[in-house]
């Protein structure tokens, strides 16, 4: 019998966790044990934790810092919600119209990816970073001032709102600074369970693959990847885009959980608050993304039920330095190292 | 007239925007960290100086000082607990202490003094009356400017004719090797944080004399684009941090003035955009090749 490769075991084991909990918290859900604030919490959830998974992919495996992914959850967002609502008619069944919205939004996010990532996977380092920043910058800013809109004549765009000229009866998706507003809430528990999985099968099949080894050889020492004949722009390209459209998909299924939604909830804190999902859970660690999405998503709002609403981010920045500190100091790794006998092959695959 | 007009305030803004990107920009240079709670040190600065005018009734010099004061202790501290036990660790961890740091100024800020809009009384006011009825500078353009002057002078002499300076030259070329000439590395990055923080004190007051709003996110923004502007002058370069400033305050203000009001953010990140694509290290940074 052919032995399982320790990757592809990786891989199960990481499948198992997400349909455990999917099925503990079905079972909770069932018995009616969960609170409404936290049930309300669990397609957020479920996006963020896409969103880990899929930026690891471009910080972890790829190696290039992104401070824009709330950008591509942006793009994937609005279009999502766009789609939803020219689709209303055309596809009446609500959970096939939430599958196209969500390809829609996945299409937005890969196309901004393959802007952005095309003329600035040239750069590197800490530049790179900047330019992604600044991309979410500009998405931002550029929902802002967007007025979109249908009616009997065809779609609408305009960039303020004097010429914004919808007949009577026609429907506004994008009302500028109000974002999106009047949304059917199509998003459910299930479809953020599904995105989770389809994201783990591309991400993980990605990075075990020809494809994946190339890219994680680019981040490990990108001249002599070169020099064994990697297409740099290529394989970078294909994590960044892949990244970018997840991150989309996750961002069409955040938008339809709310009835309204605006540019300002993918902002750069957005951005931020997903890298420190990937970094806490570990570069490169695709379990780790997904745990630690999971819980930092969810304590924090926990925190507000125990009375300690003032102190939330607070205490929430103080951890964060606090676990920094611990997990980058040597005596600490030392001593642990002690304790611990060391894994083999625990730093990457995952 | 109105292009005057826009070019005084976009020069002025630009003045302001250098004086928090020098911080951003020595600081990297020696510390090689993007130092994301900069931006809160100047709304630190500014409350500061606003609590010293308004309840303590301190003259605005006497305020300005205090805010010097109290950055360049926080500055030195923040960089002594978060970041110095960090030296060795990656990049990425020191930027996500700094994320920390950013959030645990602005939340604290909120505690302390309210989550309320405050309305900060200029330094000076009143205005320089150059053309009646049509051309004016605020003597707060005109003090933004003639500190950022001041300030420029002030560090290129500091940076080329002092020895602390030349440690800190020494320190952002090769830590290693400057260590070897037995130049205190850790003593000479606090200085650089003091020297930062203490900038971003004064472009604090000046900002918020400036735009006169208050609050405990204040200082994100400008934060985020002073050090775009950093960027785009060639981050770790002072002469590109004062270029990169002005030209960022020029176009933001001419964005607003001829494109539009809410697409000002738009246009000056797509031109930090085109800069880079074309010169990938920023106006006056320097390209260095990687070496095989």
């Amino acid at each position: 019998m052919k032995k399982i490769n320790k990757n592809s075991l990786n891989g199960f084991i990481n499948y198992g966790i997400v349909i455990a909990a999917f099925a503990v918290i079905q079972a909770l859900l069932g018995m009616g044990r969960l609170s409404n604030s936290l049930q309300s919490l669990l397609v957020p959830a479920c996006c963020y934790i896409v969103m880990a998974v899929s930026l690891n992919l471009t910080v972890g495996i790829l190696g290039e810092l992104s401070l824009g992914h709330g950008g591509f959850m942006s793009l994937g967002a609005f279009s999502g919600i766009a789609a939803s609502i020219l689709l209303q008619n055309a596809i009446p069944l609500a959970p096939a119209r939430l599958a196209v919205s969500m390809a829609v939004g996945a299409l937005a996010g890969a196309l901004g990816g393959v802007i952005v990532g095309v003329p600035v996977l040239r750069l590197q380092g800490d530049y790179l970073a900047i330019v992604t920043l600044a991309f979410g910058q500009i998405i931002k800013n550029i929902i802002m001032v967007l007025y979109v809109g249908v009616d009997e004549r065809g779609i609408h765009i305009a960039a303020s709102s004097e010429r914004f000229d919808l007949a009577p009866g026609g429907t506004a998706i994008i009302k500028g600074p109000m974002g999106a507003v009047g949304v059917t809430k199509l998003a459910t528990f299930t479809a953020g369970f599904i995105l989770i999985l389809i994201t783990l099968a591309v991400v993980q099949n990605l990075v075990n693959s020809r494809a994946g080894r190339a890219i994680m050889a680019l981040r490990d020492n990108r001249i002599a990847a070169e020099s064994v004949g990697i297409n740099t722009t290529k394989y970078k390209l294909m994590a960044f885009v892949t990244s970018a459209a997840l991150a989309g998909a996750a961002g069409a299924l955040f938008g339809l959980n709310y009835s309204s939604t605006g540019a300002s909830k993918f902002d750069f804190n957005t951005s931020i608050l997903v890298l420190v999902f990937v970094v806490l859970g570990g570069l490169g660690s695709i379990r780790g993304s997904i745990i630690a999405a999971a819980l930092l998503y969810v304590l924090p709002e926990m925190l507000r039920g125990l009375g300690l609403n003032d102190f939330r981010m607070l205490i929430y920045a103080i951890v964060l330095i606090l676990v920094m500190l611990a997990t980058n100091n040597d005596q600490l790794k030392a001593l642990l190292g002690r304790v611990i006998p060391k894994r083999k092959g625990a730093v990457t695959s995952g | 007239m109105s292009f005057l007009n826009n070019v005084i305030t976009g020069v002025s803004l630009g003045s302001i925007y250098a004086i928090i990107a020098l911080g951003y920009t020595m600081v990297y240079g020696i510390a090689k960290m993007l130092n994301f709670a900069h931006g809160d040190v100047i709304m630190v600065g500014a409350y500061v100086c606003f609590f010293a005018m308004g309840s303590f009734n301190l003259p605005p010099v006497a305020g300005v000082l205090l805010a010097v004061a109290v950055c360049t202790v926080l500055g030195i501290t923040i960089e002594r607990l978060a970041y110095k036990p960090l030296r060795s660790a990656p990049s990425l961890a020191v930027l996500i202490t700094a994320i920390g740091v950013s959030y645990l100024l602005q939340n604290s800020a909120q505690l302390l003094w309210g989550a309320d809009t405050k309305t900060f009384r200029p330094l000076v006011e009143g205005s320089l009356v150059l053309v009646p009825g049509q051309l004016s500078i605020s003597y707060v353009a005109v003090l933004s400017i003639v500190c950022c002057v001041v300030v420029m002078i002030a560090l290129t002499l500091f940076t080329g004719q002092t020895k602390m300076g030349k440690a800190m030259r020494a320190c952002s070329e090769d830590k290693a090797a400057a260590q070897l000439m037995g130049i205190d590395v850790n003593a000479t990055i606090s200085m650089t944080f003091a020297i930062g923080s203490a900038l971003a004190a004064v472009a604090g007051a000046l900002m918020c004399s400036a735009y006169p709003v208050l609050s405990p996110t204040t200082g994100s923004m400008p934060g985020i684009r002073a050090f775009t502007a950093a960027v785009f002058g060639g981050i770790g370069s002072i002469p590109g941090a004062l270029l990169g400033g002005i030209l960022l305050g020029v176009i933001e203000t001419f964005a607003k003035a001829y494109i539009s009001t809410d697409l000002s953010d738009a246009v000056v990140f797509a031109v930090l955009i085109i800069v880079l694509l074309v010169r990938p290290a920023g106006l006056m940074g320097k390209y260095v090749p990687e070496k095989v």
